[in-house]
């Protein structure tokens, strides 16, 4: 199937050759015939959607429109939609209706984006598979027997199926660029503080973005420079609007560096092989490559739990059951069982385990040797990466050590299920922009490349991703 | 660290205001165990002289104009499970 590409939609829309409500009303019939089997949507927001569709028309004939005029787009559902229900895929905030779009949302509407619907995520961004969902497991559209890694599953699994032209993501650990690796999509985590995180409802609050997911690198640049730039609501947010679909050659002559640490030994080796023939073919038309020793990214995976963990104890320490989602009607009369008893049918398991072990951490007589470790781990860290790019412009190795599992294969063991996220997590720690493409497939599975550069350098980021997009092509199904 | 106990469990559990059904108790008794042992590969790397790093960015103090704007409280308060009135209902606080 021919996916049709945001920009073009939004350049057809504002030409006139396409019908703003004639392109969401094709995708929603897509929605319709294949989201039975794939379940990438929490939400369908129709009635809204042809609404803002119509409105778009109006525009038209005013010629005022934006640069995603009739792109439909889905939203991942831990981003707040004013008027359509936002869960974060869990039961304690199903039914909650936000009464305030997120920032990013706000942007994107503003620019003509029509909000198709709120997909499906491990229950708030807990997770790499989207099977820790409070009310269903998403699919692998490249194959029904596989999981679409996480946490933004059912965002990278619509836009791979084309039930939605892009998505919007968020990546607290590897969450846009897991599920874009599995399913053969584009997806970039940006810099911290790029985009705003008004709105995003928070899971690990130094360490989450909000980013794009689409089907070619055009796409996913064309979303950032929408959703990019301060935000007076975010006091983290420091970007600038920027443009970023400007595209040159200049990646050709890049310096490349290559982490060994990226191919440790749980890595598949029809992974690196993909991924180095990909480098190889930059080298070949004229990039430097090097491989580097990043030593403390070994240590990444435990620090950055520990501090997820950590956070997360502390942002959800506000569901309380109060003044806004589930409530346990067993008429508890002290404060205390009462909202023990909210959060004991309102989390998942998996939630409370990462709630316990962010309380144990921030614990008297943990602290140091757990939060505090952590930390410090993490600056030796972003060291490390700051070392690196004083020589190298981008950093490049796997996005995924494996292609996409199979469903139920990690769900019993929490630790294997954690170290899948080996090489996406040390990029939240530093901070730093890091983006995954398509570079390749094994068994029908795709296999992400992951591109990593310095803070705010999301254009030289893009620039590479576009160049070996042109070199590679298109992930085909 | 020994392990985590039941007793260790049901004492964060309480710390962090949830609920447990016995079965929960012992799966993450045991898992947390499994996870805060994985941790400590972190004892491996030496951080003596490492200054911990609470963000990537050195943001301080941004201050915005005290400025009141719109808001719409019943839009609000709708969204409560239960109220009294104009009031959230909450249990006896003291």
């Amino acid at each position: 199937m021919k996916m049709q590409s945001a920009w073009e939609i939004a350049e057809g829309v504002r030409k006139g050759s396409i019908s703003a409500v004639e392109i969401v009303e094709e995708f929603f019939e897509r929605i319709e015939k294949h989201d039975k089997e794939i379940r990438a949507f929490i939400t369908v927001s129709k009635d809204s959607a042809i609404q803002q569709a119509k409105e778009i028309e109006k525009k038209r004939r005013e010629k005022k429109l934006g640069r995603l005029a009739g792109v439909p787009i889905a939203v991942k559902d831990n981003i707040c939609t004013r008027g359509i229900e936002t869960t974060c895929a869990s039961k304690i905030l199903k039914g909650y209706i936000p009464p305030y779009d997120a920032t990013a949302v706000r942007m994107l509407k503003e620019e003509g984006a029509v909000i198709i619907g709120k997909t499906n995520l491990d229950e708030f961004g807990m997770g790499s598979s989207t099977e820790f969902s409070a009310f269903f497991a998403t699919k692998n559209p490249r194959n029904l027997n596989h999981v679409p890694g996480g946490s933004s599953g059912g965002s990278a699994a619509a836009v791979a199926k084309g039930l939605s032209a892009v998505a919007l993501g968020t990546d607290t650990g590897g969450s846009i660029r897991c599920p874009s690796a599995f399913c053969g999509v584009v997806g970039v985590k940006p810099t911290y503080g790029l985009v705003s995180r008004y709105g995003l409802i928070a899971y690990a609050n130094t360490l989450e973005q909000i980013g794009p997911i689409a089907n070619n690198v055009i796409d996913a640049a064309l979303l950032l420079s929408c959703i990019a730039g301060h935000d007076p609501h975010d006091s983290t947010s420091i970007g600038e609007n920027k443009d970023y679909t400007k595209f040159n050659s200049s990646a050709k002559k890049l310096k490349i560096g290559v982490p060994r640490q990226y191919f440790g030994e749980g890595t598949q080796k029809a992974v690196s092989d993909a991924v180095w023939r990909a480098i190889k073919k930059l080298e070949g038309e004229g990039a430097e490559v090097e491989e580097i020793d990043l030593k403390s990214v070994g240590y990444a995976l435990a620090s950055y739990y520990i501090i997820a963990m950590s956070e997360a104890s502390s942002n959800l320490a506000r569901y309380d059951g109060l003044r806004y989602g589930f409530q346990d009607s067993s008429g508890a009369r002290d404060w205390s069982t009462l909202f023990s008893k909210d959060r004991k049918a309102g989390f998942g398991f998996e939630v409370k385990k990462r709630i316990m072990l962010g309380t144990f951490a921030l614990s008297a007589g943990y602290f140091d040797a757990y939060y505090l470790k952590a930390q410090k781990v993490r600056n030796l860290i972003i060291q490390d990466f700051q070392r690196a790019f004083k020589k190298f412009d981008v950093l490049m190795g796997p996005t995924m050590p494996t292609t996409a599992f199979k469903l139920g294969e990690k769900t019993v063991d929490p630790l294997a299920m954690y170290m899948s996220d080996c090489d996406t997590v040390p990029a939240n720690l530093a901070g730093i922009p890091a983006a995954s493409i398509p570079c390749g497939s094994s068994n029908g599975l795709p296999i992400g490349l992951q591109i990593m550069a310095t803070p705010f350098e999301e254009g030289k980021m893009l620039n590479v991703a576009k160049t070996l997009e042109d070199i590679l092509g298109v992930y085909a199904e | 660290m020994k392990g985590i106990s039941r007793e260790d469990v049901r004492h964060l559990a309480w710390l962090a205001k949830i609920e447990l059904s016995a079965q929960e108790e012992e799966t993450l008794s045991k898992q947390m165990a499994d996870i805060l042992n994985y941790f400590k590969i972190l004892d491996k790397i030496d951080t003596k002289s490492i200054e911990p790093a609470y963000h990537v960015r050195e943001v301080k103090n941004v201050f915005r104009p005290d400025e009141p704007r719109k808001a719409n409280p019943d839009e609000i308060l709708k969204l409560a499970p239960a109220k009294k009135g104009r009031y959230v209902k909450a249990p006896k606080i003291v």
